[in-house]
């Protein structure tokens, strides 16, 4: 193979395969990119994706990461990569198992098939240098894995990566991952102006060197793929009629809240919440804005509450650990009115838990963490689209309530990527400029409506509306509360305004039937798994629907209505719940998933859950059986 | 005055109209203890306020908890009293977004030193501009008697009965030993034309401007002050032409070193203990970069911000 390789066309194309290969028409397919950490992989699957998406296709994509940075080589435990799940029609969540994997070696493909990620005909294509590696060693690891991968109907395909790269670069390692990004572009028909755009825009910060010889590494994979392979993949392309715009959930939090006119994002590095201040990083400053990152989560949550005190609201970004240290200050940007918009994107806990993986457990922590009654609003997006979305409502919420809001996403939405209607932008979503009039005689800096509990806040730099705010407990004037009524007024006022904005919410809307057996009761980013698992049930004639919960404090109205239609509710979330059935496990001391007791205490009625906790999203597969092993009483 | 980096709908009031006496920026009758030097810092505190003829509406005091922290409910221009240990990234939030602010954050010895002392530590580096004041009685006050960081080696208190175990942690040799520190002084309770004098020079300061000003506490540590109160050759003035400026104290105060605050090995020799109380300005340099500054943007119009965020939704467009 020559080391510069012609650039690819259709025309090229059509000339070397003149028998063609077999071409696979599929409504949707699902694909696996997985090496080692640090071959990038990932950067092979999120272009993927992106092109994709691009394309017109519908795309979901999941990152499989490993926890550490640098796990040995050619381990289970190391495998890295991406999936990506594209379709004809919308995709919503990342399936259940894999069609097509490309693994850079044998080890990270049996970890995958232990974890029955793939499907039991999927196509795989490997990097086949292990087979007849130097090391003996090697060659009999990939011997037994080949032994236990032929227990399934997998297509194996060996694919000469490393010899196919050597041709045009020195260092493989780093450039397998464009050469596999090469065949699945010939394998899937990627439009490969595309493919290259999105490789200069990936390394539009090293040399353009670099750019180059990734490109041609790419070139490389879809000529290979183009002279070996004899199928290729066809998913059709419906070209949405609106435009669209596709990005993962961090960089829809961070363009959230430009949209939103905010303008100061304080943070601390925390795993996966950082990466959205990685992007606020790289643009913020365009829009007048700033990424201060603080010495600690503490002083993060200071700052921000320091900006929103002096004017306009910003907020900070978060995860489990760091949002447990945030309390105290959650407590005082409550007490004393304070706009703050907290975004906590939740990974596995307790304590350092799983830091890189998808958890739904931080919703009670979110609600109750403060010592004391501190009512906030929590919001909880379920799709990428909505995480952009949020944050703009989240900000109004804040200022219009002078409260706390705080935006529940995941790791599975933050990395996740999927393309949605480009946003509208409009100005009303963005903060005014500060008014620092003067403050008319009489007003107090709590001014609370004796209704609504609603207050105008005054604001450094505004004559006459001079008084220190405290989180002391205090009266309208902001003086510090030696009285019992202060104390019960003071908490009623706070707690008042949760009422208020219930009141202008609609009750949700049920996904299915309006009644029938079960009701399954979701929030946050299982919406797509869990419709698509409902929707299986009800192939199967169960009598099943789902509701979806955007905002968990205060809970939209009418949920208890909703219930009262079915059989049975259940929840179903990523979070810890005791089983019936385990050791000492009964009906009295069973542990329940977090929205789960929250809706019983809510609405009274006995809802069951069904949650998992296995780091990685809910597949609609299992939700699914969770389904039918909680059907009431021989409905099945 | 008004920063660009801010936009405004109004401005309030065109402040040459306008005039204030030190009544105008009293605020709540104090509730310190008779005798607590907290009077004598607010007293000198709202004598700068009327000497800059600050308008109270542009001026921002942040405070933690403590019995030093009840200050700003002691003045009428905004104030926030915050949480313990935490007044440093408030103040910082406030005059980040808001330059135009003359902000100063108000702590004891617990709040800055202890609780607080990761903020106080980046608050020195970060140098933005602001006066913050730490109240030091070397003892935790409003929770009635407990040892903190500043609590001489072998003072009693309720959580050390016997006396705090470990040697005191100084405040002004920590303070010099944070990269991009540029303003540490020192003064007392008990000279209040020195601590006027102080107050003022780290006002004019641009620059996070550090000031422990050594406060009695009649109630727990009546005594660690005492001797240097009753006898004025414990104390020994720092002066220079750049430094605290005092004429009244000449009399009284013969113990006087010249030092060049621009001087920063010789600032942190003289910061190390010693028989006598050291008093004025150890180090001051206004060269140093103010994060404010680092950090400044021009502030987008909505529409600028739209359009801006519709060139950005480009490059995601499918």
């Amino acid at each position: 193979m020559s080391s510069s390789p012609p650039a690819v066309t259709k025309k090229a194309k059509a000339a070397t395969n003149a028998a063609g290969p077999v071409v696979i028409r599929v409504p949707e397919h699902t694909v696996e990119i997985v090496s080692d950490s640090g071959e990038g992989a990932q950067k092979c699957g999120q272009i993927f994706g992106q092109v994709s998406a691009k394309m017109g296709n519908g795309a979901w994509t999941v990152e499989i990461i490993p926890a550490e940075i640098q796990p040995p080589a050619r381990s289970g435990a190391g495998a890295s990569g991406n999936r990506i799940r594209i379709g004809t029609k919308p995709v919503t969540n990342w399936g259940d198992a894999s069609n097509l994997v490309v693994a850079f070696n044998e080890q990270a493909l049996v970890a995958r098939h232990e974890l029955e990620a793939l499907h039991d005909d999927a196509i795989v294509l490997v990097e086949n240098m292990w087979a007849t590696h130097e090391d003996e060693d090697i060659r009999r690891e990939w011997a037994a894995a080949m032994e236990v991968l032929a227990t399934r109907r997998y297509r194996i395909v060996g694919v000469p990566m490393e010899e196919q790269c050597l041709t045009v670069t020195d260092n493989p390692r780093r450039g397998k991952n464009m050469f596999v990004l090469g065949l699945l572009a010939w394998i899937y028909d990627r439009d490969v102006e595309l493919v290259r755009e999105a490789i200069q825009q990936s390394f539009r910060k090293k040399a353009e060197a670099v750019a180059r010889s990734n490109i041609q590494l790419m070139e490389l994979g879809y000529q290979w793929a183009e002279q070996h392979l004899d199928f290729r993949i066809e998913v059709p392309i419906e070209k949405p009629t609106t435009p669209m715009i596709v990005m993962n959930g961090n960089q829809a939090l961070a363009m959230g809240a430009v949209a939103a006119g905010m303008d100061l994002c304080a943070m601390y590095p925390i795993t996966p919440a950082t990466s959205v201040s990685h992007y606020l990083g790289d643009i913020f400053e365009d829009f007048g804005g700033i990424v201060h990152q603080a010495e600690d989560e503490i002083a993060a949550a200071g700052v921000a509450i320091g900006a929103s005190y002096a004017g306009k609201v910003a907020f900070t970004v978060t995860s489990g650990p760091g949002l447990a240290l945030k309390t105290e200050f959650i407590g005082l940007a409550t007490m004393s009115e304070v706009p703050l918009v907290v975004l906590d994107v939740q990974r596995g806990g307790p304590s350092t838990g799983l830091p890189t993986k998808v958890e739904q457990s931080d919703l009670l922590a979110a609600l109750y963490g403060q010592p004391g009654d501190a009512p906030k609003v929590i919001l909880a997006p379920a799709t990428i689209e909505e995480c952009f979305h949020m944050v703009i409502t989240a900000r109004r919420i804040a200022e219009l309530l002078r409260c706390v809001v705080m935006v529940l996403t995941d790791a599975n939405l933050a990395t996740g990527v999927q393309p949605f209607p480009r946003p509208q932008l409009d100005p009303r979503w963005q903060a005014a400029p500060l008014d620092l009039r003067p403050v008319p005689e009489g007003v107090k800096p709590y001014d609370w409506d004796p209704e609504s509990g609603l207050s105008r806040r005054l604001i450094p730099g505004q004559p006459g509306g001079m008084h220190t705010l405290t989180g002391l407990s205090h009266d309208e004037d902001s003086k510090v509360a030696y009285s019992p009524d202060v104390h019960e007024r003071g908490c009623a006022m706070r707690s008042r305004k949760l009422a208020v904005l219930q009141s202008t919410l609609k009750p949700p809307v049920v996904y299915g039937d309006d009644e029938g057996d079960l009701l399954v009761v979701g929030w946050g980013s299982t919406l797509g798994a869990i419709h698509e698992a409902v929707d299986a049930a009800r192939a199967k004639g169960l009598r099943v629907s789902a509701l979806h919960l955007r905002v968990l404090s205060p809970f939209e109205p009418g949920l208890k209505d909703i219930f009262a239609r079915f059989r049975k509710v259940a929840t179903v979330e990523i979070n810890y719940s005791d089983r019936l059935g385990d050791p000492y496990i009964t009906v009295e001391n069973r542990r329940l998933g977090q929205l789960a007791w929250l809706l019983r205490a809510h609405t009274l009625v006995d809802v069951d859950c069904w949650t998992r906790v296995p780091g990685q999203p809910l597949r609609p597969k299992g939700i699914l059986e969770g389904i039918e092993s909680m059907m009431p009483g021989g409905h099945a | 005055m008004i920063d660009t980096s801010c936009s405004f709908v109004s401005c309030g009031y065109d402040d040459d109209d306008r005039s204030w006496t030190m009544e105008d920026y009293g605020g709540a009758v104090p509730r310190w203890c008779p005798g607590c030097g907290d009077h004598a810092i607010l007293a000198a505190v709202e004598r700068l306020l009327e000497a800059q003829q600050l308008p109270p509406e542009r001026t921002v005091f942040v405070s933690g908890i403590g019995c030093s922290s009840r200050f700003p409910h002691y003045l009428t221009t905004y104030g926030f009293h915050g949480i313990h240990g935490r007044a440093l990234p408030i103040a910082t939030g406030v005059k980040l977004r808001r330059p135009d602010l003359h902000v100063f954050a108000v702590m004891g010895d617990g709040d800055c030193c202890s609780i607080g002392a990761g903020h106080w530590i980046h608050a020195v580096r970060y140098n933005v501009d602001m006066v913050a004041l730490m109240l030091d009685n070397g003892i935790y006050g409003l929770t009635k008697n407990q040892t903190s960081p500043t609590t001489p080696q072998g003072y009693a208190s309720n959580t050390q009965p016997k006396g705090s175990h470990l040697v005191p942690l100084n405040p002004l040799s920590a303070t010099l030993g944070v990269s991009n520190a540029s303003f540490v002084a020192q003064t007392a309770d008990w000279m209040p034309a020195h601590v006027y004098a102080t107050v003022a020079a780290a006002f004019r300061h641009r620059g996070f401007s550090f000031v422990r000003i050594l406060q009695r506490c009649p109630q727990y540590t009546d005594d660690l002050f005492q001797e240097a109160v009753r006898n004025p050759n414990l104390v020994e003035l720092l002066v220079h032409p750049d430094g605290v400026d005092a004429p009244e104290l000449e009399k009284i105060f013969k113990n006087r070193r010249v030092h060049d605050p621009k001087d920063i090995d010789m600032a942190r020799h003289l910061s190390e203990p010693t028989d006598r109380i050291r008093l004025g300005i150890f180090f001051r340099d206004e060269s140093r970069q103010r994060y404010e500054d680092l950090r400044r943007q021009r502030v987008r119009t909505a529409q600028e911000r739209i359009d801006r965020l519709n060139e950005e939704f480009e490059k995601y467009a499918v």
